[in-house]
C-alpha cells in the first residue's frame, strides 16, 4: 500500500517539515506530489520524534502548506545504473535530458556511495601521458589520480581540461577509456564547449553527462558529482573502464552547499562555509582510485575557479589537502599569451614520484623534472633581484637564467592547443632549454645523465628556429 | 527495563530518548545494524550519541544498547603489522567481510580470535600480584616481545594458572582472587578504555633522542625520546612525506601511524612501502613494527575523532611494556575539525574560527600523553608525539597551529618556497626550533662526540648570517658584498644543498647515521676555516670557487656510503691540497 501524508506543517526556504510521519529513516527520499500532478523529489535531513525535514531538490516555489502529498520511499537517494548511459545526457539529478527516455537500468545506487577500504586499494602507478608538457613533464597524471586545476574566472581552464581529455592515454595499455562529464552551475556555453570538443574528439559515445547549469536548483548542483561519481564507480569497477571524470566547476558546487547550509542555520566557519566542508569534499574527491584485482579506474580531473586568484581561499585551500596535487594556472602567465598558463612551481602532481623514471617512462625524467623546477625557482630570484636593480646590473649567471626562465616559458610550457607532444619530444625539450645554464649549475642531475643529455649549444639551435626569446 | 530509543537523527548526532542507564563517554550500539556509538551528552530524558557509523536509514523509535563500559579497544597480540580504522576494526578482515567498499554495522573484533599465539607464564598459584605485574608473555615478532601487564584495578592473589603452550587471544590464562573474592581472569588480551592516559609509576626526564636519519632534524632541532612535535606546513609542503620518513627510520622500537583524515592512496602507499622495506637494525620488514591506522578523509567523522586517541592508547600499551614508541599522527588539523564539525551539531557556543573552546584542553590532553616514564612494572619506555598539521591558508596562526605549539617543545616548520623551490625536506631552519637541543647535549656529547654540539652550533650561526645577508643580497645583488660575506653565502649553498636537502628516493641519503652527520659538518667546516683564513689574507674566494671543491662538497652525501666513513678523510685531504695550491699560487 503507498502511503501518503497530506499537506505540511512547515516550510522554510527548500527545507519543508512534516509532522507525525512514522517509520521514516535518515537521508531517506520522499516523493512529493504537487497539486498538479508534477512530482518533486526530498532527501531527509533531520528527524526529531515524529517531525521530518526534508530538503526540496526543485525548491518549494508554488508549494503551500496544503497542495502537496508526501510519500516516503523508504530508501535512500538512488539513480539507476547501466552500461548504457555512455553517450547519454543527464540533468543534476541523474535524469535523462536527452529526450532518449528512461535508462533500463542493471542496478540502482545509493549515490554516496562508501568509502573504498584503504586496503583494497591498489597504489596508483601507471602515467597517463596529455601530451601537455607543462603537465606530463612537471605534474604528470597518474591513472586512479585526483588532480584537480585550479583557475581563475576567465582563464583557460576549460580549453586545457579538454585537451587533456582529448590526448589522454596509456602507453602499451589497451583497457576501455570513458568519461564522465559533471557540470555544475557553469553557464550553458561552457557545457556545449566541452560536449562540442568530445564530439570532435569522436569520443561522444564514451561520455556520460550530468549537466547542471547555471540557472538549474542549487540543491540539484549537491547531488550532481554524487551521481557522476556513482556512475564513474559503475562504469570501472563493474564493467572496467577506466574512467576520466571532469568536473567543474566545484567552486559554485561550493557555494551551493554553503547556501543551503545556511538556509537550515547552521554554524558557519571560514567564509561561511559550514564546518564540514572539508569532509563534504572529501566524500567526492577520495572516490577517485584503484582497486586491487580489479581493471577499471577512477582518474578526477576536477576544475575549481579561485574567488580572486586567492589560493588561499577556503575551496582551493580545503581541495589541495584532499587531492593528490594540483594544477595552477597563473593570471600573468595568461596576461603574456601562455597557452596553457600553468605555473610550474606552485603545481604539483604527489603521485608522479612513484610512477615515472626507469619502468615507467624514462629514466632521466625524475632528474629532469626536479632540475627544472630548482632552476626556475631560481629565475623567481633573478626576476626579482632584476626588479630592484635593474636587468643590466645582474650578474652574467643571473643573466642566463633570466633567458632560461623566458625560454622556459615561451617553449616548454606554450603549445598549441592541438598540440600533442610525446613524452620524448618534452623530455628533450627540458634538456635542450637546461643548456642555456652552465654545467655546473645544475646540480639535480647526475654526471651520467648530464654526459647522456646535456649539449652545450643545443638552445642556439632550436632558437633559429623558433620565435626566439 | 524497557529498552531506549532514538528520538532524533542529524547526521552522526543522535538523541536518545529514555536513556536513563547510559553513562557520559559509555559505548552503544545504535539502532537494528548496531552501529556503534558513543555517549557524548547525558540530559534528564535525552541521551545525546555520537555515530561512529554513516546514519543513514536511522529512525526515530529504533533501539539504543548500552554496552555498560567507555570506548575501548581490545589490546594484545597482533597489533603489530595490521591496519585499524578510527575505533580499532581490522581493515583487512573489514575487506574479507564487506569487499572494497566498507560497509556498515560490521562489529569484528580488533584482534584475530583463531591465531595461537606461543606463550609462557610468569606466575605461579599463590603469587601476588598488583598492576604492572608481568603475568605471561609471548614472541609477537622476531623482534617484539609481547609481555602481558596486570592491567589497572587488577589485584590479588593468583588462584589459577595455565601451563604453558599455544593459546589465542580469548583464551584465559590466569585467574586472580582479591581480596573480598572477586575473580578476574587474565588472557592474552585485554580490553582498555581509550579516552584516558594509562597508568604509569612516574615520568622520567628525556635524555635521549629519537634518532631518525634525517640531518636537519637530528642536528638542528632534534626530539627527545618521549618528546611531542609539530610538523606544520601548507599543502603540498611534504607533511606526509616527513612523516613516512621519520616513521621509516626513526629509532623507535614500535611506531604506531594514525591517518587521520587523510588520503586513502596514502595509506596504501605506506601499507606497500612499510611491508618492503627493511628495518635498518633489525633486517626484518617495517611493517613487523608498525600498526597503522587508517581512518581516511571520507571515512565517518566522529571515528576520526576518535581515531587519535585509539593510536595513542596502541602506542601507550607498548610502551607498558618497556618500548619506545613514536606517534605519527598525520593530521592533527583534521582531528581538530572533526571536533568542530561534531561541536556544529551538537550546537556548543563556538570559540575562535568556529572552533570549540575547548579546543585547547583536548590537544594539552593529547599531547602530554607523551613521555618519557618510568612503567608500573619498573621498566623504561617512552611514546613520542609527532604531530602533523594543516594549517588553512598556510597561515600559521590559526587556532589548531598556535593552541598546538604550546604544547609542543619541537616546530619543523615546512615552508611552501623551499618546497616550490624541490628543497626537501623543506622544514625551514629559520622558522622551526627544539627546545630539547639542551637536554640532548650530554647524550650527543656521550655518544658522538663533544664535536657534535660545536659543529651544530657553528652550523646554525652560519645559517643565520647567511639569512641576514639574503636581505642585503635581494636588493643590492651578491656582487658587491665584500670577500669574507660571499663565503658565507657560498658555504651557506653548500649547507643547504649538502647538508640540508635530504633525497629520501635515494638509497644511500635516505638515512644517514649520527657518525656521518657529524663527519658531513667537519667537512664542511674545514673547508670554511681554510678558505676564510685565506680570504682573510685577502686572496679572492672566487679562486678557491674555481677548484670546484665546494661542488664536490654538494655531492658527498651521496657518494660516500653510511657504514664507511674513511672516505671523509681522503675529502679532507683534498680539500687540504687544493687550499694548500691556491695559497701557494697566491704568496
Amino acid at each position: 500500500m503507498r502511503l501518503e501524508y497530506t499537506g505540511l506543517s512547515g516550510l522554510n526556504g527548500s527545507l519543508v517539515v512534516l509532522e507525525g510521519v512514522s517509520g521514516v529513516g535518515y537521508d531517506e527520499l520522499a516523493e512529493l506530489t504537487m497539486y498538479n500532478g508534477t512530482r518533486r523529489y526530498g532527501r531527509v535531513i533531520l528527524l526529531e520524534g515524529d517531525r521530518a525535514v526534508l530538503q526540496v531538490f526543485e525548491g518549494t516555489r508554488g508549494v503551500s502548506l496544503e497542495n502537496t502529498r508526501t510519500h516516503f520511499t523508504g530508501r535512500p537517494m538512488d539513480i539507476p545504473l547501466s552500461k548504457e548511459m555512455l553517450g547519454r545526457v543527464f540533468d543534476g539529478a541523474g535524469r535523462p535530458i536527452d529526450g532518449l527516455g528512461e535508462l533500463y537500468p542493471d542496478e540502482r545506487r545509493d549515490i554516496n556511495g562508501s568509502a573504498i577500504n584503504p586496503v583494497s586499494r591498489q597504489y596508483p602507478r601507471s602515467c597517463i601521458y596529455t601530451g601537455v608538457s607543462a603537465i606530463d613533464g612537471c605534474a604528470t597524471l597518474i591513472r586512479g589520480q585526483k588532480l584537480p586545476i585550479f583557475s581563475g574566472a576567465g582563464m583557460a581552464h576549460n580549453e586545457l581540461a579538454a585537451q587533456m581529455v582529448r590526448q589522454a592515454r596509456v602507453a602499451g595499455d589497451d583497457g576501455e577509456f570513458a568519461i564522465v562529464f559533471a557540470a555544475m552551475g557553469v553557464k550553458h556555453d561552457v557545457a556545449e564547449f566541452f560536449r562540442r570538443n568530445f564530439e570532435e574528439a569522436g569520443a561522444l559515445q564514451r561520455v556520460v553527462m550530468f549537466l547542471n547549469l547555471a540557472s538549474d536548483p542549487i540543491l540539484e548542483r549537491i547531488l550532481t558529482p554524487r551521481c557522476a561519481l556513482t556512475a564513474a564507480e559503475y562504469l570501472a569497477f563493474t564493467h572496467g573502464y577506466h574512467v576520466l571524470v571532469v568536473m567543474t566547476d566545484m567552486t559554485s558546487y561550493c557555494e551551493a552547499v554553503r547556501e543551503f547550509s545556511s538556509s537550515k542555520g547552521e554554524i558557519p566557519s571560514r567564509k561561511g562555509f559550514p564546518a564540514y566542508l572539508y569532509s563534504d569534499l572529501a566524500s567526492l574527491y577520495e572516490r577517485a582510485g584503484m582497486i586491487a584485482g580489479r581493471p577499471g579506474s577512477v582518474t578526477q580531473v576536477p576544475i575549481l575557479t579561485m574567488p580572486n586568484d586567492d589560493i588561499t581561499h577556503p575551496i582551493p585551500d580545503l581541495t589541495g589537502y584532499i587531492t593528490e596535487g594540483q594544477i595552477v594556472l597563473d593570471r600573468g602567465m595568461d596576461q603574456s599569451g601562455v597557452y596553457p598558463p600553468v605555473n610550474i612551481l606552485s603545481s604539483l602532481s604527489r603521485l608522479m614520484k612513484d610512477g615515472i623514471g626507469e619502468g615507467f617512462t624514462r629514466e632521466d625524467h625524475p632528474a629532469v623534472s626536479n632540475q627544472l623546477f630548482a632552476s626556475y625557482s631560481k629565475v623567481q630570484d633573478a626576476r626579482s633581484l632584476a626588479s630592484v636593480i635593474g636587468e643590466e646590473e645582474l650578474s652574467p649567471l643571473d643573466k642566463r637564467y633570466l633567458t632560461f626562465g623566458r625560454a622556459f616559458e615561451q617553449y616548454f610550457v606554450r603549445q598549441g592547443q592541438q598540440e600533442d607532444r610525446s613524452l620524448e619530444q618534452t623530455l628533450d625539450l627540458g634538456w635542450t632549454l637546461l643548456s642555456i645554464l652552465p654545467r655546473g649549475e645544475l646540480d639535480r642531475v647526475s654526471d651520467q645523465e648530464l654526459e647522456a643529455h646535456y649539449r652545450e649549444g643545443a638552445f642556439e639551435a632550436l632558437a633559429a628556429e623558433g620565435p626566439g626569446v | 527495563m524497557a529498552e531506549d530509543q532514538i528520538y532524533s537523527v542529524n547526521g552522526p548526532v543522535v538523541k536518545v530518548r529514555g536513556g536513563r542507564g547510559l553513562a557520559m563517554m559509555d559505548m552503544v550500539h545504535v539502532g537494528p545494524e548496531a552501529l556503534i556509538g558513543e555517549v557524548v551528552g547525558v540530559e534528564d530524558g535525552l541521551t545525546t550519541v555520537q555515530v561512529y557509523e554513516d546514519t543513514a536509514g536511522l529512525a526515530p523509535g529504533q533501539p539504543v544498547r548500552g554496552t555498560g563500559a567507555p570506548m575501548s579497544l581490545l589490546l594484545g597480540p597482533g597489533l603489530l603489522g595490521n591496519i585499524f580504522d578510527g575505533i580499532g576494526r581490522p581493515l583487512r578482515a573489514l575487506e574479507g567481510a564487506s569487499g572494497p567498499f566498507l560497509g556498515r554495522g560490521i562489529n569484528l573484533p580488533t584482534l584475530d580470535g583463531t591465531r595461537r599465539w606461543e606463550t609462557t607464564l610468569a606466575v605461579k598459584q599463590g603469587d601476588e600480584v598488583a598492576p604492572g605485574d608481568l603475568y605471561a608473555q609471548c614472541q609477537e615478532t622476531a623482534a617484539i616481545v609481547h609481555r602481558c601487564l596486570v592491567p589497572a584495578g587488577v589485584k590479588g592473589t593468583v588462584t589459577k594458572v595455565a601451563p604453558p603452550g599455544a593459546y589465542a587471544v580469548e583464551d584465559v590464562l590466569v585467574e586472580v582472587t582479591d581480596q573480598r573474592g572477586g575473580v578476574t581472569q587474565l588472557g592474552l588480551a585485554a580490553r582498555c578504555p581509550i579516552r584516558g592516559a594509562r597508568p604509569i609509576r612516574r615520568r622520567l626526564p628525556i635524555t635521549q633522542p629519537l634518532v631518525t636519519g634525517q640531518r636537519i632534524i637530528d642536528t638542528l632541532f632534534p626530539i627527545g625520546k618521549g618528546g611531542a612535535a609539530a610538523i606544520p606546513g601548507p599543502f603540498g609542503a611534504g607533511k606526509t612525506m616527513t612523516q613516512h620518513q621519520l616513521a621509516k627510520w626513526s629509532d623507535a622500537d614500535i611506531i604506531v601511524y594514525l591517518g587521520c583524515g587523510e588520503r586513502g592512496n596514502e595509506m596504501t602507499q605506506a601499507l606497500e612501502e612499510f611491508s618492503e622495506l627493511k628495518d635498518p637494525r633489525s633486517g626484518l620488514p617495517l611493517m613487523n613494527r608498525t600498526v597503522l591506522i587508517a581512518n581516511t578523509s571520507n571515512m565517518p567523522v566522529a571515528a576520526r575523532e576518535a581515531s587519535v586517541y585509539t593510536g595513542m592508547t596502541i602506542a601507550e600499551y607498548y610502551r607498558d611494556m618497556g618500548y619506545h614508541v613514536a606517534l605519527m599522527a598525520d593530521s592533527t588539523s583534521r582531528w581538530a575539525e572533526a571536533l568542530r564539525e561534531i561541536s556544529g551539531r551538537l550546537e556548543e557556543m563556538p570559540a575562535e574560527e568556529g572552533f570549540p573552546a575547548y579546543l585547547a584542553s583536548r590537544l594539552a590532553e593529547f599531547y602530554e600523553r607523551a613521555g618519557y616514564v618510568q612503567t608500573l612494572e619498573g621498566r623504561e619506555g617512552s611514546v613520542t608525539v609527532i604531530g602533523a598539521v594543516s594549517p588553512q591558508g598556510g597561515d600559521f596562526s590559526e587556532p589548531v597551529t598556535q593552541n598546538t605549539k604550546r604544547f609542543i617543545r619541537c616546530f619543523w616548520a615546512l615552508d611552501r618556497t623551499l618546497a616550490y623551490a624541490r628543497h626537501f625536506p623543506s622544514i625551514h631552519w629559520m622558522n622551526s626550533y627544539s627546545e630539547y637541543a639542551g637536554e640532548l647535549r650530554g647524550w650527543y656529547r656521550e655518544h658522538i662526540s663533544p664535536e657534535f654540539d660545536k659543529c651544530r652550533q657553528r652550523i646554525a650561526n652560519l645559517l643565520r648570517e647567511e639569512s641576514q645577508l639574503m636581505e642585503i643580497v635581494k636588493l643590492i645583488g651578491a656582487d658587491i658584498l665584500p670577500e669574507d660575506q660571499k663565503l658565507t653565502m657560498e658555504i651557506a649553498r653548500v649547507i643547504r644543498l649538502g647538508f640540508l636537502q635530504q633525497n629520501a628516493y635515494h638509497p644511500v641519503d635516505t638515512y644517514v647515521p649520527l657518525s656521518k652527520q657529524l663527519r658531513m659538518m667537519q667537512v664542511i667546516l674545514r673547508l670554511y676555516d681554510g678558505v676564510k683564513a685565506a680570504v682573510d689574507q685577502a686572496v679572492p674566494l672566487s679562486q678557491f670557487t674555481a677548484t670546484g671543491v665546494f661542488d664536490q662538497l654538494v655531492r658527498m652525501k651521496y657518494e660516500l656510503p653510511n657504514d664507511d666513513l674513511s672516505g671523509f678523510d681522503r675529502y679532507e685531504r683534498e680539500i687540504d691540497a687544493a687550499l694548500a695550491k691556491v695559497n701557494a699560487a697566491n704568496s
